[in-house]
C-alpha cells in the first residue's frame, strides 16, 4: 500500500548563501495493508521529515513515494489531494483548523469532504469525540480554545473519522492519560483489521510495542555527513 | 476529467512593464487556487485578466461552459462574456463596496443577478434573497437596508451572497479578507470553505495573506514581477518552498 | 414675419437634427446622440423638445404646445409664442386641430391621429442612470440587452412601499427590444404610448433624441405577481364629470377643501362644450367665462 524506493531529500536556503542541507539518502519502505510500521531513531533523525514526504507535505529530491498506484513524488497537486480526500490519512501532532469552527464539524469535515451525509457524518463525529472523552459540552466550540491534550484527541477523532487506507500518525498517544491512551491504541488497532496500512512514529515505547509489526530505524537514511 | 478553466501563457504589459507573463494552469472543478505574491506582482493584473476585466496581450483561458464545453473567454464576443460573468462566474471585490450597489438595498443587491438572467417574480427573488442572507450569517430583518448601514465583514458576506445567489461554478476572489479585522476574517473565511464545498465551487483568490490561503486554497501560485515563480500543493509551497522568494515569503510572516 | 430663420434653428441644424430622428424612428427606442443647440431659453425649459419640433415644424403646420396637459401654464404659453414668432406658424389648444403637438409631462386624453407628431421634452432620457452612473456602462447595457438593473429599481420600490410605487416615468420596452424612459409622463398615460400618431423624444441639455412609430408595442416593466398598473387618482373630475381622465388636484383653501380637475384642459373644455357637467361645475360657466 505505501511503498518508498530510494527517496532523497535536501533543503536549499536560497536565503542563506544558497546552503544546501541534505537530510535524507536512500530512504526505502514498504508497507502492507493491515500492517503497522514504526518509524524510529534519535530525535531530528528525519522520522517527520520522511512522514512529510509520504504525505507530499515535503517535495521528494528523487526516489519514488507510492500510495496505492500514485507516486507523490511526482503526481499533480490535484492527484495528491484526492489521495489525502480518500485513501491518506494524517493525524499530526497540531491541530490546524479555522478559527470558530465547532469541534464536531472539524471532525467531521473528512467524511463530508469524501461525499458523506451531514447527518451521518455527525453522528460518527460525536461518537469518536466520546470515545475520546472529549466532554459533550465543548462539541459546539472551536477546538483552539482547547487544552493542548484536548487538542490532541480532537485531532485524532478527525484523524480517524474517515477510514483511510493508508495511515500516517505522527505521535498520536503522545500527552495522553492511560484511559485516552488505550482508546487510541484501539483505533490504531481496528484500523489495521480492516487492512489499512500506517506509518507511525511513537516515542512510547508501551504503545510502540502493542500496535507496531515492525520498525525502521530512519538512521540508515541519513546522508553521509562526510560527504 | 476535464478542466474547468485552462490557462495557456497569459500575457498583460502596461507599456513596456510587464504585468504578468507566462501564466498557464489548469484548475480543476471543486478546487480552490490560491496565487500570492507582494504588491505589483501582478496577481491582480493576472486575476482580471482571467475574469475578462482586462484583455490580455496573448493567451487562452478556455473555460468548460455547460452549453458549448471548453470555449476561449478571450475570444468569445463580449455579450457572451458578460453572461458568463453574471451566471457561471463570480467576482468577490477586496472593497465591498467595488462590488455592491450601495444605494440598493440588500435584498435587491443579491436579487440582482436573478433579475439580470430573467427572474420577473418579486416573491420568489426576495425568498432567494432572503435565504442567502441566512446562509452569509445576516439577520432576515435587514433584508431592506441598504450596504451603506451595514459593518465591513457584513458587507463582505453580502458581496458574496450576491455573487453565489446564481450558483455560479468559478469565483474569483481578490483578496476578500484583506481590510477586515481578524476576528471577522476567520468567520468569514469559515463561511467561504463551507459555501466551496456545498456547492463544489472552484475558485481563484489572490491574496498577500499566507495564512488565508493555508485555511482556504488546495494549491498556490506564487508571482514575483509578473512572473509565476513556484507552483504547488498549499501546504508543500508554505512548508517546503523551492524559490527563493518563496523562502523570503515565507520566512517573513510574523509568528503570533 | 421676423428676421429669424423659419423655427429659429438654421437649416444645416434641422437637417442634423432631422437625421437624428429618423434614425431614431428606426431603431425604436434607441437614444441617438445630436449635437444640441443652445436655445433662447434655460435648460429644464423645454429645449430638447423645441429642437425637435423646429425640426418637424413646416410652414403649414397647426402647432399645439402642452405642459402637464395645459396649454395656459408658463412654459406652454412661452413655447407657443416662441414659435409664432420664430416660424409664424398657426397655433391651437384643440387637440384633433394641431399637427405637431409638443408636451411636457402628458400625452393629451383624445386619442391622436396618424397625420400628427406628439413631442416630448425629456429632462433626462437614460432610465439606468439612477442605477448605473457611468454612461459607458449604461450604453453597453442598452447593446447587449442587459436590462436586469432596471427590475431592480422596480423591486426597490416593492420592499420599500409594498407596491411599485414609481408613478411617472415608469420605464417601458418598446418593440421587445429597448428599455426607454417615456419622459415624466404619468404611468396612467403609458398605454397610451402605443398609438398612431408618432412620439419623438428631445432631452436638449443630455444631447439625445429618441423615438416611437406608430403601432409600436410599448410593455410597461413589471413583476409576474406585481403587475403593472396604469393609476390615477379615484376621482372624477369635478368640472366635466370624466371618470377615465388624468386629474389634477386642487386645494381651495385651508380646510380641507379640494377639487379633481382633468390635467388635460382641452380634453376638459371640449366635455363641457359637449354638455358634460362635474361636482362643482355650472352649466353656463364656459359662457360666463368667455
Amino acid at each position: 500500500m505505501i511503498e518508498l524506493n530510494n527517496v532523497s531529500k535536501s533543503f536549499t536556503l536560497h536565503n542563506q548563501g544558497s546552503a544546501v542541507i541534505p537530510v535524507m539518502e536512500g530512504a526505502n519502505l514498504k508497507v502492507a495493508p493491515g500492517e503497522c510500521v514504526g518509524l524510529v531513531g534519535a530525535s531530528g533523525a528525519g522520522k517527520s521529515t520522511l512522514m512529510r514526504l509520504i504525505y507530499g507535505n515535503y517535495l521528494a529530491a528523487s526516489g519514488q513515494i507510492l500510495i496505492g498506484d500514485v507516486d507523490v513524488a511526482k503526481a499533480e497537486p490535484r492527484e495528491i489531494l484526492e489521495l489525502r480526500r480518500k485513501t491518506l490519512g494524517y493525524v499530526s501532532q497540531f491541530l490546524r483548523v479555522v478559527p470558530r469552527v465547532a469541534t464536531l464539524d472539524v471532525v467531521a469535515e473528512p467524511l463530508l469532504a469524501v461525499g458523506e451525509d451531514q447527518a451521518v457524518a455527525r453522528d460518527k463525529a460525536a461518537s469518536l469525540l466520546a470515545q475520546l472523552n472529549i466532554p459533550e459540552r465543548l462539541w459546539g466550540l472551536s477546538p483552539t480554545t482547547f487544552s493542548g491534550g484536548e487538542q490532541q484527541r480532537v485531532n485524532i477523532a478527525r484523524g480517524f473519522a474517515h477510514d483511510y487506507p493508508a495511515m500516517l500518525l505522527d505521535e498520536p498517544t503522545a500527552s495522553l492519560d492511560a484511559q485516552n491512551r488505550a482508546t487510541v491504541l484501539g483505533l490504531i488497532n481496528s484500523a489495521k483489521a480492516r487492512g489499512a496500512a500506517i506509518v507511525g512514529i511513537f516515542h512510547d515505547e508501551a504503545a510502540r510495542e502493542e500496535v507496531c509489526d515492525r520498525f525502521i530505524d530512519v538512521t540508515g537514511y541519513s546522508p553521509q555527513v562526510a560527504a | 476529467m476535464t478542466p474547468l478553466l485552462q490557462v495557456r501563457d497569459i500575457r498583460k504589459t502596461y507599456g513596456s512593464f510587464v504585468g504578468c507573463t507566462d501564466v498557464s494552469f489548469d484548475l480543476y472543478p471543486g478546487e480552490v487556487m490560491g496565487i500570492v505574491g507582494e504588491s505589483g506582482s501582478g496577481k491582480s493584473t493576472l486575476l482580471n485578466c482571467l475574469a475578462g476585466h482586462l484583455p490580455p496581450d496573448q493567451g487562452e483561458v478556455v473555460f468548460d461552459t455547460l452549453a458549448d464545453g471548453p470555449v476561449d473567454t478571450v475570444t468569445m464576443s463580449e455579450p457572451e462574456r458578460r453572461m458568463l460573468s453574471r451566471t457561471d462566474w463570480a467576482f468577490v471585490h477586496q472593497h465591498a463596496r467595488d462590488g455592491l450597489r450601495m444605494s440598493v438595498s440588500a435584498g435587491g443587491n443579491i436579487g440582482e443577478r436573478l433579475m439580470a438572467v430573467g427572474d420577473r417574480h418579486y416573491g420568489n427573488i426576495r425568498e432567494r434573497a432572503v435565504d442567502w442572507l441566512g446562509r452569509v450569517e445576516i439577520k432576515e430583518e435587514r433584508v431592506d437596508d441598504r450596504p451603506t448601514a451595514f459593518s465591513g465583514g457584513m458587507q463582505q458576506r453580502l458581496q458574496i451572497a450576491r455573487n453565489l445567489v446564481t450558483g455560479p461554478r468559478l469565483v474569483f476572489m481578490d483578496e476578500p479578507t484583506g481590510g477586515l479585522d481578524v476576528s471577522v476574517q476567520a468567520r468569514l473565511l469559515d463561511l467561504l470553505r463551507g459555501l466551496v464545498r456545498e456547492m463544489g465551487l472552484s475558485a481563484i483568490i489572490v491574496t498577500h495573506d499566507l495564512a488565508v490561503v493555508r485555511l482556504l486554497a488546495d494549491r498556490l501560485m506564487v508571482m514575483k514581477d509578473g512572473h509565476v515563480v513556484e507552483t504547488g500543493l498549499t501546504d508543500q509551497v508554505l512548508d517546503d518552498p523551492q524559490h527563493a522568494y518563496t523562502q523570503l515569503l515565507v520566512s517573513s510572516v510574523l509568528q503570533v | 414675419m421676423s428676421d429669424y430663420n423659419f423655427a429659429y434653428l438654421d437649416e444645416q441644424t434641422k437637417r442634423m437634427i432631422r437625421r437624428a430622428i429618423l434614425k431614431g424612428l428606426a431603431i425604436p427606442g434607441y437614444q441617438v446622440p445630436f449635437a444640441s443647440r443652445e436655445m433662447p431659453m434655460p435648460y429644464g425649459w423645454g429645449t430638447g423638445g423645441v429642437q425637435v419640433s423646429a425640426a418637424t415644424l413646416t410652414p403649414d403646420d397647426t402647432l399645439k404646445v402642452i405642459d402637464q396637459g395645459a396649454d395656459d401654464t408658463t412654459n406652454a404659453v412661452s413655447i407657443r409664442k416662441f414659435f409664432e414668432r420664430t416660424a409664424g406658424v398657426a397655433t391651437t389648444e384643440e387637440t384633433g386641430e394641431a399637427d405637431v403637438i409638443q408636451t411636457r409631462h402628458r400625452i393629451p386624453e383624445a386619442a391622436l391621429r396618424e397625420d400628427q407628431i406628439l413631442v416630448y421634452q425629456v429632462p433626462i432620457p437614460e432610465p439606468l442612470r439612477f442605477l448605473e452612473p457611468r454612461e459607458t456602462e449604461t450604453r453597453k447595457m442598452h447593446a447587449l440587452e442587459e436590462y436586469g438593473l432596471m427590475h431592480v429599481k422596480l423591486y426597490e420600490d416593492i420592499s420599500q412601499h409594498g407596491a411599485i410605487a414609481t408613478s411617472y416615468a415608469y420605464p417601458v420596452k418598446v418593440e421587445g427590444r429597448y428599455v426607454m424612459d417615456p419622459s415624466p409622463i404619468p404611468k396612467f398615460d403609458n398605454p397610451k404610448m402605443e398609438m398612431a400618431a408618432i412620439q419623438l423624444f428631445g432631452a436638449g441639455r443630455e444631447q439625445r433624441i429618441y423615438a416611437v412609430p406608430p403601432y409600436t408595442k410599448i410593455v410597461s416593466l413589471d413583476f409576474e405577481d406585481y403587475p403593472f398598473e396604469a393609476s390615477k387618482a379615484d376621482h372624477a373630475c369635478d368640472l366635466c364629470g370624466s371618470e377615465h381622465s388624468y386629474l389634477d388636484e386642487v386645494i381651495l383653501d385651508d380646510k380641507g377643501g379640494r377639487m379633481f380637475v382633468c390635467s388635460d384642459t382641452d380634453y376638459c373644455r371640449s366635455r363641457r362644450a359637449e354638455g358634460y357637467v362635474g361636482r362643482l361645475g355650472t352649466e353656463n360657466e364656459l359662457e360666463a367665462s368667455a
